[in-house]
């Protein structure tokens, strides 16, 4: 691709420490991915694998236990990791914006929804009076809400939940943002409102050329929505690939379980479930994580753990099937 | 939500097991500072005829009046802990002083307990116009500050350790049934009532079997912090003089017995008292503060 | 929203007449109030004289219709002791126990609200133990007894303040002192966890990821949601204080309404315990009424609600 990348994450580690230090649980460990304008990143995992730890690291916003210890967050060719607090709150909600899961509890049940949406065009680009309520009017609109000069009037209950969650999507686009991340934005809604959030989130694209991170464990989202995926297992990516690819070919065994356990239409073949449970962060098993519940598991998996492997499909996984695949060929 | 449990009869005795369990893990893990200071008073107030040196309601013979702690000047070992007004050994009337604290403390903890968790059961269980008027006859006492209210009943039914049993009783039980009351109309909608409801169960036994296991968590949590308000309360009553009659020794009313020489820097007269009161009531709380977490996460911000 | 406050109105009403009836009939089944405060030489007719002075020869519900009657209309009967009527006694001593009430109010906020807030915002380090231990200790150390302790401490050792009556503000800071301290740590309990759950809020997420500065988030979008609870109980604390510092207001000689309380027990003045007692009740239920008006009127979620 001739664009230039939005952000360039490479070898990023996160790490929360508990009990004074005693524990450390690499939450996010070794990953890398790129992004381009204009494209859709999805990022995918059962709860706890890190995705959303992912997504507070490269804002900054890590709880308190949680450190970044290694890797780089390149956004626009500055490293956000080395960047203080002070720097990075003028990129949050800024150049980068985040929409998080819930909408009911997102917005401050004591402020009008004027208030909540302006507020980033009035600490970040200083608009006042008029101006002000003129650009929260058009991000409402931009947002489909309906007679924004009324609406924004009122209070965040009074609005039905898919209003809410467009709305958290307007604040998102206050700044005027190259980045968002989305984090399950769409898991408290409407089947039918969540399809209706997702072109608006399209359209928004297309009209803007924003880059779109897209947290979820709906493989059905994904390939509504995404370009690339990146299946995330315990802290690791373990495949990454152009949406078609990864549902095309699978290459690692965890991502053909996820695509497994999705039903198809017609399709009389049994589901199939991942068998054991997703491995405890602070004990993670030798070798490569996911050994334990691989049905294609080999002695080299409980021992060395996976490097990168790339087909050439324009995919990477970490797998050790394809080092036997790409040896034999 | 919660799962639908296959037999009801089973959730019902899974849960009240469960709070046995919880209370012998308890024991085992309690905090130790609550437990010794606790159990030492307990210890004390059962073995006050064994322990104390002198009988606490007479003057001490030979023994003057005022004579301060053992290591001041003055002080006599034969009356470690001083004498007051009358000449009376003040350790001794401590150790009776905590029979009283506890006496009170607890009684009247199980009475506020045992009429609030029946009122908060029937009120929430019953439902209709039997909560209304537990609910508004609840509101109305808890209008009233507890203090006020107890000294209002005391000084209407006159002094005495057993009244004042039943007027603490009467003025702490509108607190439990409040609390008591929410954890009933939530169990009330949970699936093992509802199943035993549809299985024909009379109401009677549905309180027996599903409800009152199921609230004992909660009661006993609020028990063990009220045991320390009622104790406080108590000492007020004494203090002001219409709880525990002289010459019976109450720590309260040997805090008021010396407040005419407080100014004459008599301060043993005025410490030792409370500082068991505050020993006691501090103990209370660890211990119904770490119940609490054991127990009852939910009721984390009473 | 008009519905919720007559709604709110009426139950108040109620409330108040539980309250009154059940401060009525316990006087009335707890003994006879005539030979209560009658000297033990009265005769029969002595007696039977002041029962038809004071109106208790009538039924019950005639007693209490004409005793709601007069309380409603502030006339609260007349003080058997001071042969004056009981609310001109009342009104009297009350500016006292406001005063009281107020400055032990800014003391309970004054630790209560740094040290919630603190605890909150440095949860589990040292600081929040400190805080977690002041709390403890308002719980357990009786308010009387600290009371004593002070005037130990800087009346009688240091020399400082002094220990009873009413003038200057010295003699304010230990009763209020006393009185405050209890109510402290509920503030700083209160505040506490009103502040932890409020920054654990997604919205307060949200208001971080907006890049909005560190002093915005926590000054303008936590503590409007974390403070309005802690406010309320500040104010509806206040009025328990007023009218429940019967000790503290006996032990540094404050001529407040908790004193009048105390000595109309002592004197058998029951006219005069009567109508102090009420009092409290009608002033609690009344700032409670006010509060939930109040929250009515700032939450937009009561506000807009029909």
């Amino acid at each position: 691709m001739a664009r230039d990348a939005v952000l360039r994450v490479a070898d990023l580690q996160t790490h929360f420490f508990t009990f004074g230090g005693a524990r450390v649980v690499r939450a996010v460990d070794g990953v890398s991915f790129t992004l381009h304008a204009g494209e859709t990143l999805g990022l995918v995992g059962e709860s706890g694998s890190g995705k959303t730890t992912t997504c507070l690291s490269i804002v900054g916003l890590l709880p308190r236990a949680g450190r970044i210890v290694g890797g780089s967050v390149l956004f626009e060719g500055a490293d956000l990791t080395r960047k203080s607090q002070r720097e990075l709150r003028r990129i949050r909600g800024r150049r980068i914006a985040v929409i998080l899961q819930d909408p009911m509890a997102s917005l401050n049940p004591l402020f009008t929804i004027f208030r909540q949406v302006a507020e980033p065009a009035f600490f970040h680009q200083h608009l006042r009076g008029r101006s002000l309520r003129e650009r929260v009017q058009s991000l409402l609109r931009a947002v489909r809400i309906p007679s924004p000069e009324w609406r924004m009037r009122e209070y965040p209950h009074q609005m039905s939940g898919g209003m809410r969650q467009r709305i958290v999507g307007a604040i998102a686009l206050a700044g005027g943002p190259r980045l968002v991340i989305a984090d399950e934005p769409t898991t408290n809604l409407d089947v039918t409102i969540q399809a209706q959030y997702l072109d608006l989130l399209k359209d928004i694209q297309r009209e803007t050329g924003v880059a779109l991170i897209f947290v979820t464990h709906n493989l059905g989202i994904v390939a509504k929505m995404c370009d690339r995926v990146a299946v995330m297992y315990a802290g690791k990516l373990v495949e990454q690939a152009p949406v078609r690819e990864l549902f095309d070919a699978p290459k690692h065994p965890y991502t053909r379980a996820l695509l497994g356990s999705m039903p198809k239409l017609g399709s009389k073949e049994p589901l199939y479930s991942i068998r054991g449970h997703p491995p405890n962060l602070a004990s993670l098993p030798s070798g490569c994580s996911f050994h334990p519940r691989c049905p294609d598991v080999m002695p080299r998996c409980m021992t060395e753990e996976p490097r990168d492997f790339r087909p050439g499909d324009g995919s990477v996984a970490r797998c050790w099937l394809l080092d036997d695949v790409l040896t034999r060929s | 939500m919660a799962t639908i449990p296959a037999n009801t009869r089973l959730a019902a005795r899974r849960t009240a097991s469960g709070w046995l369990g919880a209370l012998v893990k308890a024991a085992r893990e309690a905090p130790l500072m609550a437990v010794i200071i606790l159990g030492g008073l307990v210890l004390v107030a059962l073995l006050a005829d064994l322990i104390a040196p002198y009988d606490p309601t007479l003057p001490v013979k030979g023994a003057e009046m005022f004579v301060p702690p053992f290591w001041m000047e003055g002080g006599s070992v034969a009356t470690p802990l001083g004498t007051d007004f009358q000449g009376r050994d003040i350790l001794s009337r401590l150790i009776y002083g905590a029979r009283v604290s506890l006496v009170v403390g607890l009684m009247g903890t199980l009475v506020a307990g045992g009429i609030g968790t029946a009122m908060g059961i029937l009120s929430g269980y019953v439902g209709g116009w039997v909560d209304q008027i537990i609910m508004r006859v609840t509101d109305a006492w808890l209008a009233l500050p507890a203090i006020v209210f107890a000294i209002f009943l005391a000084a209407m039914v006159g002094p005495s350790m057993w009244n004042i049993i039943v007027i603490l009783g009467a003025v702490y039980w509108t607190r439990y049934a409040r609390v008591i009351r929410g954890e009933v109309l939530t169990l009330r909608e949970r699936d093992f009532v509802k199943l035993a409801e549809i299985a024909g169960a009379s109401k009677l036994r549905v309180i027996k079997k599903h409800i009152l296991p199921n609230v004992m968590n909660t009661a006993t949590v609020l028990a063990s912090l009220t045991v320390g308000v009622v104790i406080i309360a108590e000492a007020s009553l004494s203090f002001l003089g219409v709880g525990v009659p002289p010459p019976q020794p109450a720590w309260g009313l040997m805090l008021s017995e010396a407040r005419p020489t407080l100014m004459a820097g008599q301060w043993w007269l005025t410490v030792f008292p409370g500082a068991c009161i505050l020993l006691i009531v501090l103990a209370t709380q660890l211990f119904g503060d770490w119940l609490r977490v054991r127990l009852d996460p939910q009721t984390r911000n009473l | 929203m008009s519905q919720f406050i007559i709604r709110r109105i009426l139950y108040s009403v109620v409330t108040l007449f539980i309250l009154s009836a059940t401060i009525f009939l316990i006087v009335r089944l707890t003994g006879d109030p005539v030979a209560l405060m009658a000297e033990a030489s009265a005769r029969p007719e002595d007696l039977e004289r002041i029962r038809h002075q004071w109106g208790l020869d009538r039924s019950w519900p005639v007693q209490y219709a004409t005793f709601m009657q007069n309380a409603l209309t502030g006339e609260l009967g007349k003080s058997f002791n001071y042969r004056l009527p009981v609310s001109e006694l009342y009104f009297q001593r009350l500016p006292n126990s406001l005063t009281l009430g107020l400055a032990a109010t800014l003391i309970s906020l004054l630790i209560g609200i740094p040290a919630g807030i603190i605890s909150a915002v440095k949860v589990n380090t040292a600081w929040d133990n400190v805080a977690k231990g002041v709390a403890l200790l308002g719980l357990s150390i009786p308010g009387f007894w600290l009371g004593l302790v002070l005037i130990l401490v800087f009346s009688v050792w240091l020399r400082w303040l002094p220990t009873s009556g009413s003038g200057d503000w010295r003699h304010v800071v230990m009763p209020a002192l006393a009185l405050g301290w209890y109510f402290a740590a509920s503030m700083l309990r209160l505040t506490r966890s009103s502040m932890l759950e409020v920054l654990g809020s997604e919205y307060i997420k949200l208001a971080r990821l907006k890049g909005l500065p560190d002093f915005v988030v926590i000054a303008m979008h936590a503590f409007k949601n974390a403070l309005i609870p802690v406010f309320t109980l500040a104010g509806v604390n206040m009025v328990v204080m007023v009218n429940a510092a019967v000790i503290i207001e006996v032990i540094f000689a404050w001529p407040g309404i908790g004193r009048l309380l105390y000595e109309g027990i002592f004197q058998r003045d029951f006219p005069l315990v009567q109508g102090v007692v009420i009092m409290a009740g009608f002033m609690i239920i009344g700032i409670n009424l006010f509060v939930d008006v109040l929250y009515a009127f700032i939450d937009p979620r009561i506000r807009l609600s029909r």
